[in-house]
């Protein structure tokens, strides 16, 4: 497997904290790899760093060999790069399916005037756009809530219509940021599926950061741990679990006998 | 568009183009004209606000670009004598091109910042308008001749307005005219994948751009837009007073643009019209009232905003029971 998505030395400070630290590693195509640490470790800057949300103090990130880290958060998402949010963001005032199409703005052909006078090809966009919307709704098993409006949707069914934003844009790495909080074992397992299937199927990369353990061990191919914005290890859940600095990180040292 | 759209709209122009002229002739209230003129004018005005707020922006400052459209007019028919007809569209484009310079920095404010700035924009506008000498200063530009003839490949579309027995009739169709057209081309924003995506930045700006929407370039092209519409307002009214002072639109004006905008409700694309003639047409009809007329007029205002805060065509939802 190649190289897909390479992080260098990535570092922010906001004033005197380093949020993150040197953080590097390299992520595979077709690989779905999780960043852990402890609650305030970096992980969400991390994330906001790849999608270029934020700008970075110093080193940069490679996709497919291009430098991504200091473009506009669109243009990132437009060469295949695209993030979900930890909080549920949503387009709040849309039905779900409104969600999705509104979300297919990467794949358009027609320019904004052509959706004004309703050219030729903005019809044939909005009609792919309608088609590829239900299909997600399918993918994702959100056909009961379709009309439903999205300020209405509990927990659980925020997340996965977050995961559909994200689908829709035709993603090549998806950033999945903590795709499972808030919901049941059964939503989760439903959402652990899902992500498999995302790659399996759609061949997408994933990234995700997350707190629920089984969960990532569950998923990963391989994890990566930050902590206070360091990063401290990589590799196989089976060696993450294994690993003595993770297990201080989040347990404390003296804690190590009780094992993770 | 359904039989019943079709209809509403069928209606409607029946009754802007037919029934009010008609009816203004069986009263004799000539008066009316004027003030269904200034609705019509205030409601183009009104329509470019409501596009802002439709991106999630309060705006406060369409005064300004009515002001400036009102310059450029005048400025250039009486300094390069170009006829009104080919000024309309010039007042529009360049109060558009302004707004992208003005725009580019402040649309990344939002709102109660973007506010106050755009609140600003119509108090410099005066004051720029009062220092330039192209605009004549604080003598303003007076003795504006009417429009003239308006003809396209000979033919005569328009007669000229100082030949016409009924001025104030014409002036009324173009206003009207005017309003028809801002309205249909609102009305196609909104209700294409454009409106969408303006929905989409008014309720998360971030998600919108993490989708791929160029949110920087698409909140510039709806404020230039909004802009547009206020250019073209000013430059008719410029054209029906004949005159145009750096006071011809001040801080009220812009506040009174987005009242229309609140009560007719800023969910509906026929609100800010619907806005505008209420309130318009009711402070007018309040003169009655004379030195009480402020004073019923704003607790009406305070009234309807506590009564129908989604602004008055929410109640046509309600009736019909939609959410």
């Amino acid at each position: 497997m190649s190289t897909i998505l390479e992080v260098k030395a990535i570092t922010k400070r906001y004033g005197g904290l380093t949020a993150v630290n040197a953080v590097s590693f390299d992520v595979a195509e077709g690989e779905i790899l999780s960043v852990i640490g402890p609650n305030g470790a970096g992980k969400s800057t991390l994330f906001k760093l790849i999608s270029s949300f934020v700008p970075a103090t110093s080193g940069e990130v490679l996709f497919r060999g291009a430098k991504i880290s200091d473009l506009a958060p669109h243009k990132v998402a437009r060469m295949g790069v695209v993030r979900t949010f930890q909080e549920t963001t949503i387009f709040k005032s849309m039905t779900v399916r409104e969600n999705i199409i509104v979300a297919h703005q990467l794949r358009a052909k027609a320019s904004l005037l052509g959706f004004f006078i309703g050219s030729a090809q903005a019809r044939a966009d909005e009609e792919a756009f309608g088609a590829s919307a239900d299909d997600i709704v399918d993918f994702l098993g959100l056909g009961a809530i379709r009309d439903e409006l999205a300020s209405n949707l509990p927990q659980g069914h925020l997340r996965a219509l977050g995961m559909a934003i994200g689908l829709a844009t035709n993603p090549t790495v998806l950033l999945l940021d903590e795709p499972f909080a808030g919901m049941n074992h059964d939503e989760t397992m439903n959402m652990v599926a899902n992500v498999r299937r995302l790659r399996d199927e759609r061949g997408v990369t994933v990234l995700l950061v997350e707190h629920d353990m089984p969960a990532v061990m569950k998923i990963s191919d391989r994890i990566v741990v930050i902590n206070f914005g360091e990063k401290i290890a990589e590799g196989t859940p089976a060696e993450i679990q294994a690993n003595p600095r993770v297990i201080e990180a989040y347990l404390g040292s003296e804690d190590a006998a009780i094992g993770m | 568009m359904n039989t019943q759209k079709l209809l509403g709209v069928a209606g409607f122009l029946f009754a802007v183009f037919v029934l009010v002229p008609w009816g203004i002739a069986a009263s004799g209230r000539w008066d009316f004209y004027y003030t269904l003129t200034s609705v019509a004018l205030l409601s183009i005005g009104a329509a470019g606000v409501w596009l802002t707020f439709y991106i999630g922006r309060i705006n406060i400052g369409q005064g300004a670009y009515a002001l400036m459209g009102g310059y450029v007019s005048a400025v250039l028919i009486m300094k390069a004598g170009i006829s009104f007809w080919a000024t309309l569209p010039l007042a529009g484009l360049f109060c558009a091109v302004i707004s992208v310079l003005i725009g580019l920095p402040i649309l990344r404010l939002r709102g109660v910042y973007f506010a106050m700035v755009t609140l600003v924009l119509t108090e410099v506008t005066r004051l720029t308008a009062l220092a330039l000498s192209v605009t004549n200063g604080a003598k303003g530009i007076t003795s504006i001749p009417l429009p003239g003839e308006l003809s396209l490949f000979g033919l005569t579309i328009v007669p000229d307005f100082a030949t016409m027995q009924n001025p104030k009739l014409a002036f009324y169709l173009l206003a009207a005219t005017l309003m028809v057209l801002s309205y249909a081309a609102l009305w196609r924003i909104v209700n294409s994948r454009l409106g969408h995506l303006c929905r989409s930045l008014q309720q998360n700006e971030e998600l919108a751009s993490s989708i791929g929407v160029n949110t920087a370039y698409l909140r510039v092209l709806a404020y230039a837009i909004s802009s547009f519409f206020g250019g073209i307002a000013g430059a008719v009214f410029v054209a029906i007073s004949q005159s145009i002072y750096p006071s011809s639109f001040v801080v009220t004006d812009s506040v009174n643009f987005m009242l229309y905008c609140f009560l007719g409700g800023l969910g509906y694309v026929f609100g800010p019209m619907l806005g505008t003639l209420l309130l318009y047409f009711g402070w007018d009809l309040l003169s009655i009232a004379k030195q009480y007329q402020l004073l019923i007029y704003s607790s009406a205002m305070i009234a309807l905003m506590l009564a129908v805060p989604n602004g008055v065509l929410s109640l046509l939802d309600r009736k019909g029971g939609r959410k």
